[in-house]
């Protein structure tokens, strides 16, 4: 078993990258991602860390240079946050299509304009449909567990898909957390070394990212989307090995208290802590409210999500994300596609919250279930509402 | 050659024969044909070097010709030929 | 046609007999950017790994499932193939280190077209170059974005016609000079720049296996005749290059740790640019006037490049 000790998020997680053993990490300053990429090389520069660490010159190089080094069949990493997320954006659907199972982790932060360098999600949101495996951490020990457990999950055979990790900037990266590590040996144990699908090298010719028309397109796509769901099965797998190996159990879909909770809220991210805060203030009260936090949002767990919200009368569902003149927070509009094919609809309420750093506290959370619980016509509602801006 | 379907594709798309672009003859560009003259011909060997397709190949008694599966017509090879030895003529 | 006096007799002869880029790609008839890369190819031989840009040459080799290359390559975008071959660079370094891989040593190569060279990826170039890896990188430079329809780049020479920047009655085409690329690469300190031509096919070869000896980075501004965006016919590819570098449009040369040396297939004496110009339909509409105004600026370059060779002379240090 690793030590317990207590480390700022973001170096827990260049350290737990560290294990990974990787070969080849790209690096672009961004806050609130740069102590992850600062830390890597300095590990690198202490001999600890076998890996080439190549300071690229924008995000988008990032993104490019490691998919070549992973294309070589090198264990690839990268992080960025908000702007050089987006500016990477072209080239991520590329990096799902060639399965390279390179690791990232995001740094969450909210996108411009106007700029602004705190928390939100907005940054992810529009790489939905990139075809990432992407997960959330809700603390630091997450960060760290999801950060080793992505490799296993990207390069596994039946998976060979890009992994993010999201770590919500500054409230979660810059958190000085106790944290398990795993020690080398452990980690050598759970991961084994990469076996790639094809590599660019002359002992065997082959030819990567060769273009397609639309005879082959659509087959492509297809491919694609079946490999990513299927992932779900391999991810369940692994965190079920690694809850064996080290007792902490992951779940696509975590419940706090929602057992006979007759009004859910569902969070992402590291606004869960709060919320379950929250939620025991109000069971105090006598209130029978509970808590899903969805951690798996990539392949999107429609059956645990189903499951988990099946004897809510209410749900509240929160996003740290807007889409604009759309349904709302994405999450919203994905649980309530997840509930239209069930036979179970409760009324369902949105709140965006959390908006470029606004801090969210306790009182917050347990507002949004007064107006919830306060509202009596019990249908579910279309609309979507900005928590807590000034009028 | 039948289209493969989703589950045949090769992981990420991958193409694993190298070369494998000589399944496709683009010979049926062409519209023109070059033609060797082997008495001129000096077996200097740039009309295979300039060739874009790389289909002029030399025989065994060293004199040139191009794969017509490939040739697409071009008249560099003809054109570059200093003494003359290949012209072009027009496919029937 | 001096083609005798310039090309050593049966010199193929010296050139890799194996083809690693293989007919049925798809390029037009009489592109000499294919000549250039089949070229390349050859010059390189099989330990190469190459990271191709979007553009012509990636749309006409890699017609899925089938494809044109013998050696490993990859295409991820149309403005990052140097910071994709950087990747590959560091991959391969780090996996030969830990032994991960056979020890063989594996040159890594970097292509894009005029457009995705000088404009769109050149921040990604700067960086790869700048950075220091050990790799080429190759230009093919046919003076516009061909792959998407003959639109102007910043390497489409001045008075060119194109189709975002049409010769009209009131317009004469590009009314800029192209952008000066290899010297650019030169500002960088790399160890190796040159520029190339495959209509003089030893010398782009000879440079290519330079640039393949250097450990470094290396950069070859490769001159390619595209007949259909030049609008010329397609047997004169050879010759319209051939007539660049006489007229003095595209000098040949080469700069190593800083110091210039003209490439031996230099004329003495330039010929005049509307040789070069008559062939070819996109500079059909210029007027005389144009026309000795490019020539000023060609013997202006021309110039430049002639005493850079002179005083920044190689193998003096
Ligand atoms: C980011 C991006 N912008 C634009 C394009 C469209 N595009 C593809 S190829 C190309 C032209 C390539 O021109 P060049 O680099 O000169 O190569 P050529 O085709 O002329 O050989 C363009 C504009 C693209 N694929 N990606
Ligand atoms: S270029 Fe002409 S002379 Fe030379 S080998 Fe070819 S056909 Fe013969
Ligand atoms: S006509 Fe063109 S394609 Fe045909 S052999 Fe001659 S050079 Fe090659
Ligand atoms: S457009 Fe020009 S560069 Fe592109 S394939 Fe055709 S001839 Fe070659
Ligand atoms: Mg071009």
């Amino acid at each position: 078993m690793g030590k317990r000790v207590g480390l700022e998020v973001t170096v827990a997680v260049a350290e737990a990258v560290a294990l990974c053993r990787i070969d080849m990490a790209g690096g672009y300053p961004i806050t609130p991602q740069s102590h992850i990429a600062e830390h890597l090389s300095n590990l690198v520069a202490d001999g600890v860390l076998d890996a080439e660490f190549v300071t690229v010159e924008s995000e988008h190089s990032a993104m490019s240079a490691v998919i070549g080094a992973s294309a070589t069949g090198a264990r690839s990493y990268t992080a960025t946050a908000s702007q050089g997320l987006l500016l990477m954006n072209e080239l991520l659907p590329i990096a799902s299509a060639m399965r390279l199972p390179i690791c990232m982790a995001i740094a969450n932060r909210a996108v411009s304009g106007p700029l602004n360098i705190l928390n939100d999600h907005s940054d992810i949101m529009p790489q939905r449909d990139t075809g990432w495996i992407t997960l959330f951490a809700e603390n630091g020990q997450e960060a760290v567990d999801l950060s080793i457990q992505a490799f296993k999950i990207a390069e596994h055979k039946d998976v060979m898909l890009p992994v993010c990790v999201n770590i919500d900037g500054f409230q979660l990266t810059h958190m000085v957390e106790p944290v398990e590590m795993p020690t080398q040996e452990e980690v050598d144990k759970f991961l084994p070394p990469f076996a790639p699908h094809a590599t660019l090298h002359p002992a065997k010719p082959v030819t990567m990212g060769a273009f397609a028309m639309s005879d082959y397109f659509a087959e492509i796509m297809k491919a694609k989307d079946e490999a990513i769901k299927n992932s779900k099965k391999v991810i369940l797998e692994v965190w079920d090995e690694w809850g064996k190996m080290f007792g902490r159990n992951y779940k696509a879909v975590e419940s706090y208290r929602a057992q006979d909770a007759e009004i859910l809220m569902l969070t992402m991210g590291s606004m869960g802590e709060t919320a379950q805060v929250a939620i025991d203030e109000l069971r105090d009260k006598g209130i029978k409210a509970g808590l899903v936090k969805l951690r798996l949002w990539r392949p999107f767990p429609f059956e645990e999500i189903r499951a988990a919200l099946k004897n809510a009368k209410k749900l509240i569902v929160t996003d740290r994300a807007c889409s604009f003149g759309g349904p709302g927070g994405p999450v919203f509009s994905e649980i309530k596609s997840a509930l239209y094919a069930g036979d179970h609809h409760p009324a369902i309420y949105n709140f965006i919250y959390g908006l470029g750093g606004r801090d969210v506290p306790v009182q917050d959370f347990t507002g949004m279930f007064e107006k919830v619980i306060a509202d009596t016509d019990n249908k579910a509602k279309d609309t979507y509402e900005f928590w807590g801006v000034r009028e | 050659m039948a289209l493969k379907t989703w589950k045949e594709l090769p992981i990420g798309c991958v193409v694993s024969e190298p070369g494998s672009a000589s399944e496709y003859h683009t010979g049926s560009w062409r519209s023109q044909r070059p033609v060797w003259n082997d008495a001129k011909c000096i077996k200097c060997g740039i009309c295979y070097v300039f060739c874009p397709e790389g289909c002029v190949q030399q025989a065994e008694n060293g004199f040139f010709k191009a794969n017509l599966d490939y040739c697409k017509g071009c008249g560099i090879c003809a054109h570059e030929c200093w003494p003359r030895a290949i012209s072009m003529v027009e496919e029937g | 046609m001096n083609l005798v006096e310039n090309f050593d007799l049966y010199a193929p002869r010296l050139i890799n007999k194996k083809e690693l880029f293989s007919a049925g790609h798809r390029a037009c008839s009489g592109c000499a950017e294919v000549l250039a890369v089949r070229l390349m190819c050859k010059a390189l031989g099989e330990n190469t790994v190459i990271a191709s840009a979007t553009g012509c040459m990636e749309i006409v080799s890699s017609m899925f499932p089938t494809t044109a290359w013998e050696v490993p390559w990859i295409h991820v975008a149309f403005e990052n193939a140097a910071a994709v071959a950087s990747g590959v660079e560091a991959g391969l370094k780090a996996l030969r280190r830990k032994g991960k891989v056979d020890d063989r040593y594996v040159k890594v190569v970097g292509m894009a077209g005029d457009g995705g060279t000088m404009d769109i990826g050149i921040q990604a170039l700067s960086g790869a170059m700048e950075r220091g890896h050990d790799m080429i990188y190759v230009c093919f430079d046919n003076e516009a974005y061909m792959n998407t329809g003959i639109q102007r780049s910043s390497g489409t020479p001045m008075g060119a016609s194109t189709t975002t920047a049409p010769a009209g009655k009131v317009s004469m085409g590009q009314k800029t000079w192209k952008k000066n690329m290899p010297e650019i690469m030169v500002a960088h300190n790399v160890p190796y720049v040159a520029t190339a031509c495959p209509s003089y096919p030893l010398d782009f070869i000879r440079k290519i296996e330079k640039a393949k000896s250097v450990k470094g980075p290396s950069y070859i501004h490769c001159f390619s005749v595209c007949p259909t965006g030049w609008r010329c016919p397609s047997h004169l590819a050879i010759s319209m290059g051939r007539l660049a570098v006489e007229t003095g449009v595209f000098p040949l040369f080469e700069v190593e740790n800083g110091h210039y040396r003209l490439s031996p297939d230099m004329p003495k004496k330039l010929r005049p640019i509307r040789d070069y110009f008559k062939a070819q339909g996109r500079f059909r509409h210029l007027t005389d006037e144009e026309i000795s105004m490019i020539q000023e600026r060609v013997n202006t370059e021309h110039k430049k490049i002639t005493e850079k060779a002179k005083y920044l002379k190689t193998g003096n240090e």
